[in-house]
């Protein structure tokens, strides 16, 4: 009888050491957090018994800075855009990461070989690779948008214009949609003629933009009829289309792709659950489970040949994912370093831009 | 005669002998103090919360140690950086062309911030005053170690911005930690290579006119609240009780309610697939392709804080209307004013306080108005404090947008003077 009381006992002070671990995770909501919910934080919980406590915002890079400088913390691990990882981790704001370990791929390719180019950096460790579309309402178009002139075009396609109201994507996708090719978009914006040319272009549709800052706006615009066309990630339309049957179609053309990365603020409560997290999350298998739930590429190449079917059994999730060869075609890959660089001047000429 | 002088030279005394001014200073005293342990707390909450903040939030418009200093958030540790080009500004004055010694002192400096893991950070600083910077400090930092002099060339040659004499203003600039660059930032100004103090280029001026945007937005809805507010405190304040309070739960009600759901409200009522304009296209007032833009604009900010706001309007204006004794207008009607002449002379002015009170309320937290602007403002209906929340929490320039709030915090302050000179603070009233 003692024995079974000191077991019992002992058994439950464990378990409720057990349930206090715990990890916060700031992501940035809607489809996006529920896909990571599924594919990570789930079977994270059920593995290591930590507790994951799962946040949002509308972009989870914002809050570190005030967090860490304040010195209260309260975010374990934030999934952040690539420009925005290496600008926090130059100014001291992040934990730095030890690569060593993340696990290898199942045939035994070390992490450092497995993830794609660019996907590791000191402080950061990418999990997706997601896109800046512009999506359309088929139901709500006479015709098929099918470049990214077409986006700019108010004669062929009248109506109102969804923008993410940030420099950032929207001056390349100007400038592509100028005629610019994709190879020489940012050599062009690094100087004032192409930024003028940028701005000249969207000038053209100012009065009909409506801009959004929310990931989970523009499929929400685009249902409502509020706006005919939107720029967007690429995976919240690929949601609202397959998930909710909404008459959403993607263009391709002129797409921007990003990392997104984890990252771990300094300071974090629960460092060690972060790293944790972060080590189990991106590992080949939980990387190519998410691309079940959204359209967002794996940054590990071993996750690229397990992808399948969408979560709903049905959907092949090959052609909806921004890496896929056929989308391709006309496709520019965000330059961090750029941004990283130019963020603030932009950004500047930007509000000065909309408040004129 | 005598007697009563010799007693005003004793004085008055207690029961136990103690003079009796003595006795009722002490008594003062201790009242006063004890009346001063009881707003003790509130005090400091004021000073905790309130007071410190503010002060730390205009130091920090003026004080920007990105270049000077190196903090490791990790073990709290604190070191100089950048000390020999600070004592290289210190020996040469704003004008002498950057010698070797000095490009010798920033190469110097730039291996001690590669040591440090801090050319990001330092090069941040710079980028506030010259967009582009940072990459050039992050390179240099990189390559500073394996350059040999003569360093001016070899510097150039990783990159040929270093040349450039803004450059060199912005780090002479930044070199101290006290800086006034941020406003002359907030004022759409920036001193040039030499020093002097000009405007920005044209496509980046923004805070000047959203300045005046910001208070022209907030003049205008102050006016509209008084306008609305004023027949419904009028109401109000002559409906019997029971009436009355039935219609005050309706002034209060949208008060309760959070302030987010009340934006979204509107953005639902006013989107251009939104109710409003489905009603009057269904009912044929308008044209399908003619729905009229009610939001994301200057208008549906307009129209969205008015309402928010209206209480704050209604309140003030109904305690000062409550006390108004209706004979007054009755006495003089019955002399033989005309309604409008008793409105003017007699019920109007006794409500002054009320408007004074509710106008200034009104104003002060339109001016600082934030959320609904964020929402249903797009473009052309965003004030400044968006632009400040855009510092603070986007391009995380917090000394910018701490010059901002300064800027706006002197210019509520100002304006607060003048009321107080024009109508008299002491003729306010709020219940």
């Amino acid at each position: 009888m003692k024995k079974t009381l000191i077991l019992t006992t002992a058994l439950t002070g464990f378990a409720f050491a057990a349930s206090a671990a715990e990890v916060t995770v700031m992501s940035w909501g809607g489809a996006y957090t529920k896909s990571q919910v599924e594919a990570y934080q789930k079977p994270f919980t059920a593995e290591t018994g930590i507790t994951v406590n799962s946040v949002d915002s509308d972009n989870p890079a914002t809050p570190i800075k005030a967090q860490v400088e304040a010195g209260n913390v309260t975010v374990d691990v934030a999934d952040v855009e690539f420009s925005d990882a290496i600008r926090l981790c130059d100014e001291g704001l992040l934990e730095t990461i030890d690569q060593s370990m993340l696990p290898a791929a199942p045939d035994g390719t070390s992490a450092a070989d497995d993830f794609i180019d660019g996907a590791l950096q000191d402080c950061a460790v990418a999990n997706i690779v997601w896109s800046t579309v512009f999506a359309y309402n088929s139901a709500n178009n006479d015709g098929t948008p099918t470049t990214i002139g077409d986006f700019f075009d108010l004669e062929k396609f009248p109506g109102k214009r969804g923008l993410r109201k940030s420099a950032k994507a929207t001056l390349e996708m100007a400038l592509m949609a100028d005629g610019v090719p994709a190879a020489e978009v940012y050599g062009l914006l690094d100087s004032a003629e192409g930024v003028d040319r940028a701005f000249a272009k969207l000038d053209t549709i100012k009065a009909d933009i409506v801009w959004w800052e929310a990931g989970a706006q523009p499929p929400q615009l685009l249902a409502d009829g509020e706006v005919v066309m939107s720029t967007a990630y690429n995976g919240r339309i690929f949601n609202a289309a397959v998930a909710e049957n909404q008459p959403l179609v993607v263009v391709w053309d002129g797409q921007i792709l990003d990392f997104d990365l984890f990252v771990v603020p300094k300071g974090a409560p629960n460092k060690e659950e972060a790293m944790k997290f972060i080590a189990f999350s991106t590992d080949t298998q939980r990387l190519a489970d998410q691309a079940s739930w959204i359209s967002y590429g794996p940054a590990r190449k071993s996750s690229g040949a397990m992808v399948g079917l969408y979560s709903d059994g049905k959907t092949e999730m090959g052609p909806h994912m921004p890496t896929a060869e056929a989308n391709l075609g006309n496709a520019l890959v965000n330059n961090f370093e750029f941004w990283v660089d130019h963020d603030a001047e932009l950004n500047e000429r930007f509000n000065a831009w909309l408040a004129n | 005669m005598a007697d009563s002088t010799t007693s005003t030279e004793i004085g008055l005394t207690t029961v136990d002998g103690k003079p009796l001014k003595e006795a009722l200073a002490y008594a003062q005293t201790r009242a006063r103090r004890r009346a001063l342990l009881l707003v003790l707390p509130l005090l400091l909450f004021i000073l905790v919360t309130f007071i410190l903040p503010i002060g730390q939030m205009l130091q920090r418009s003026v004080y920007n140690d990105g270049f000077t200093m190196h903090h490791n958030l990790g073990t709290g540790e604190d070191t100089p950086i950048m000390v020999n080009l600070a004592a290289w500004f210190d020996d040469n004055e704003l004008g002498v062309e950057p010698d070797e010694a000095a490009y010798a002192a920033l190469v110097t400096d730039l291996i001690e911030l590669k040591r440090l893991r801090a050319p990001g950070s330092a090069g941040t600083r710079i980028n506030y005053g010259l967009s582009g910077s940072r990459s050039l400090f992050t390179q240099g930092a990189r390559k500073a170690a394996k350059l040999e002099a003569p360093f001016k060339e070899a510097l150039i040659g990783v990159n040929e911005k270093w040349e450039n004499p803004k450059l060199w203003q912005v780090m002479r600039s930044a070199s101290s930690s006290y800086t006034g660059a941020f406003y002359l930032a907030a004022i759409d100004r920036t001193q040039n290579a030499d020093g002097d103090v000009e405007r920005v280029e044209e496509n980046r001026r923004v805070y000047v006119k959203l300045f005046g945007r910001t208070l022209a937005v907030s003049l205008l809805i102050t006016f509209l609240t008084f306008l609305l507010a004023y027949p419904i405190a009028h109401l109000l304040a002559t409906l019997p009780l029971r009436y009355s309070n039935l219609l005050m739960i309706f002034v209060l009600l949208p008060f309760w309610t959070s302030l987010l759901v009340r934006t979204t409200s509107w953005m639902i009522l006013l989107q251009s697939q939104g109710v409003l304009n489905d009603a009057m296209v269904g009912t044929g007032i308008l044209d399908d392709a003619n729905r009229i833009q009610m939001m994301y604009n200057k208008t549906g900010t307009i129209i969205a804080m008015t309402h928010i706001l209206l209480p704050f309007m209604v309140l003030p204006l109904y305690s000062v209307m409550r006390p108004i004794n209706p004979s007054y207008v009755r006495a003089a009607r019955s002399l033989g004013a005309t309604s409008w002449t008793a409105f003017r002379r007699i019920y109007f002015p006794q409500t002054v306080p009320g408007i004074g009170a509710g106008a200034l309320l009104v104003f002060i937290l339109a001016v600082g108005y934030y959320i609904t602007p964020a929402l249903v403002g797009g473009a052309d209906g965003t004030l400044i404090s968006n632009l400040i929340a855009f510092h603070m929490t986007k391009s995380l320039n917090w000394s910018m947008a701490a010059a901002l709030a300064s800027l706006l915090l002197g210019g509520i302050l100002i304006l607060y003077w003048l009321y107080d000179r024009l109508v008299g603070i002491d003729n306010l009233k709020l219940g």
